[in-house]
């Protein structure tokens, strides 16, 4: 934290939550009684209450998207490049809501919360989520917030597929939709990726089969693992050369197999940090979530057709060197808008950063996400 | 906002309410005149980043590509009209992206600098080096221009690709109207816009 905010942050903020009564059936067929969302807003509703924007978090985030907890908090919310007064996601227009995903571990109802029907925590009882259940479990909030359409709603990664359905399953609450570094569907790539992720938790004898709550432990040398090899592949080949090379970490020793590169440090840094703040059984399910989401299957494996209600418009963008959902996939996603004859804007930005590119303030992607959102906020305040 | 003269002649080309492909739409200014006055949807492609920037803060819905990649993000005939203006001579097919054109649209507008123009001749037969004038600024080893053509080249190939051309105006480096547009074109014109479509 510094000691004084900048002027372009939202500065402290307080997390919200909000329990629902009403009972919630899934997807899966299963319901959920009630449930608990957490979530946080920047920045002021309108008094027509057109001014709303939908943040939707990528795999292992939450609902923290800006802005500082505390004065002592080291880092900001995980997409602090982007929100705030001045940035794309400028608070001085919007009203920004994001919550923490049903199944989360950051305040959301999931599997480390407790089952009325047992007293004890879900663990592995937790009922299978959809994407398609975050997007109805969000509208129940926005219906709570007062919120009829989103000017907006926003996402990357596995968040711009969830903007991507709320477009779709919701066609008349949105009026845009900005998808940032995702996918139609995940690849089998992607699929094999997230199953050595889950293989390296349910393999930790400490994971107790989703029940390590009861034993007082929890997996931490698998959710390490599954987190050093997220990193790997959320960053390029070059940024990675660029960030470490082969640099041995100080103190390493220069020959042998006890020396360590810098590359090492950082991935086992990230794992541990990770696997101390974020419920192994919360990964298994976002990353199930990521693996099943795919809006074609209900129409014949034909993506244009999965889109042929909605009516939001689109700012589709892509990086070049993100390799775990690449431009190709953007253009996927384009293609489909075209084929239904929607608005659509495609930006390709030339980025070393890979994946991660969305969360870095990168200038012509700031430029372009900047300029889409003041059409947005001028169509707000018009008239 | 004042349209460049060949961009407001080919506006006048268009029907109102049409569906419209500009390809290398540039800043989206043609794409955005179409709109406000005659009610035109439709997209543009565009490579150069602060282009895309301009286009999106013009309300236009561009798509950033490259052309020389090829436009198979688009099926069918979906447009009205594909336009592309001043873009011909610095792609890598410019007959393959023709044929593309009347692939994806009913007509097709080509706007291009005319290298047979006089001067271009002058500099090339008695001063012996590449034209350089007000529409060809760079000199050879850094243009984009990799195509050059002239209209005898241009309405060859459209014989030949069985394409008809349905209008032809030639305008000077100010892109207004001039006298080539009815005296010996191919000596006096310094810039061709044409509208075409596939002979029945």
């Amino acid at each position: 934290m510094p000691d004084a905010l900048p002027a372009d942050n939202v500065g402290l903020v307080t997390p919200r939550s909000m329990t629902f009564r009403e009972p919630l059936a899934l997807a899966s067929g299963a319901v959920l009684s009630d449930y608990t969302l957490a979530y946080e807003t920047y920045g002021e509703l309108n008094a027509a209450r057109s001014n709303a924007i939908l943040l939707c978090h990528a795999l292992s985030s939450n609902h923290h998207a800006a802005g500082f907890h505390s004065m002592e908090d080291r880092k900001p919310g995980w997409w602090d490049s982007c929100v705030g007064p001045g940035k794309p996601i400028d608070t001085r227009h919007f009203f920004v809501v994001c919550s923490n995903n049903l199944g989360g571990c950051h305040g959301s109802t999931g599997p480390a919360s407790i089952n009325p029907a047992t007293g004890k925590p879900y663990g592995r009882d937790f009922p299978d989520i959809v994407v398609k259940d975050w997007v109805r479990s969000q509208a129940r909030l926005a219906d709570a917030l007062g919120i009829e359409r989103w000017a907006a709603v926003v996402g990357g990664s596995l968040g711009g597929m969830q903007a991507l359905q709320w477009s779709i399953d919701f066609p008349e609450r949105l009026a845009h939709a900005v998808v940032i570094a995702a996918a139609p569907r995940l690849s089998a790539q992607n699929i094999a990726f997230n199953e050595v992720a889950r293989t390296a938790i349910k393999s930790d004898p400490d994971f107790h089969d989703g029940n390590f709550y009861e034993h007082n432990v929890i997996p931490e040398r698998g959710l390490r693992l599954a987190r050093m090899l997220g990193h790997i592949t959320y960053l390029s080949d070059d940024l990675m050369h660029a960030k470490f090379g082969r640099e041995l970490q100080a103190g390493s020793p220069t020959t042998g197999y006890e020396m360590e590169f810098q590359v090492e440090s950082y991935l086992r840094y990230q794992g541990s940090k990770f696997a101390r703040e974020f419920d192994a059984n919360t990964y298994l399910l976002m990353t199930k979530t990521l693996d099943h989401f795919d809006p074609a299957r209900d129409f014949n494996n034909d993506f244009t057709q999965a889109l042929k209600h909605v009516r939001a418009k689109f700012l589709v963008i892509s990086f070049a060197s993100d390799w775990r959902f690449s431009p190709a996939r953007s253009r996927e996603i384009v293609r489909s808008l075209l084929d239904n004859n929607l608005d659509v804007v495609y930006a390709a930005i030339e980025a070393n950063e890979g994946h991660d590119a969305f969360l870095m303030p990168i200038p012509q992607y700031t430029k372009v996400f900047s300029a889409y959102l003041q059409q947005v906020a001028r169509q707000v305040s018009a008239p | 906002m004042s349209l460049r003269p060949d961009l407001a002649i080919i506006s006048d080309w268009i029907r109102p309410g049409s569906r419209v492909l500009d390809l290398g739409c540039g800043d989206g200014a043609l794409l955005r005149h179409l709109h406000e006055t005659r009610n035109v949807t439709g997209y543009g492609l565009e490579i150069d980043d602060a282009n895309v920037t301009r286009c999106i803060q013009s309300g236009v819905n561009v798509i950033q590509t490259d052309l020389d990649a090829g436009l198979q993000d688009f099926t069918g005939k979906s447009f009205d009209y594909v336009i592309m203006t001043q873009t011909l001579q610095a792609v890598h097919f410019p007959d393959r992206l023709l044929e593309e054109m009347l692939r994806l649209g009913n007509e097709g507008i080509v706007t291009f600098p005319n290298f047979a123009h006089w001067n271009n001749r002058v500099q090339l037969a008695l001063g012996g080096h590449m034209p350089m004038s007000r529409t060809l600024p760079n000199p050879w080893y850094s243009t984009p221009n990799i195509h050059l053509c002239t209209v005898t080249d241009f309405e060859q190939l459209c014989t030949e690709r069985g394409i008809h051309v349905l209008q032809r105006v030639m305008v000077d480096h100010a892109h207004h109207r001039s006298l080539g547009d009815t005296l010996l074109p191919n000596l006096l014109g310094k810039n061709a816009l044409y509208r075409f479509r596939r002979r029945d």
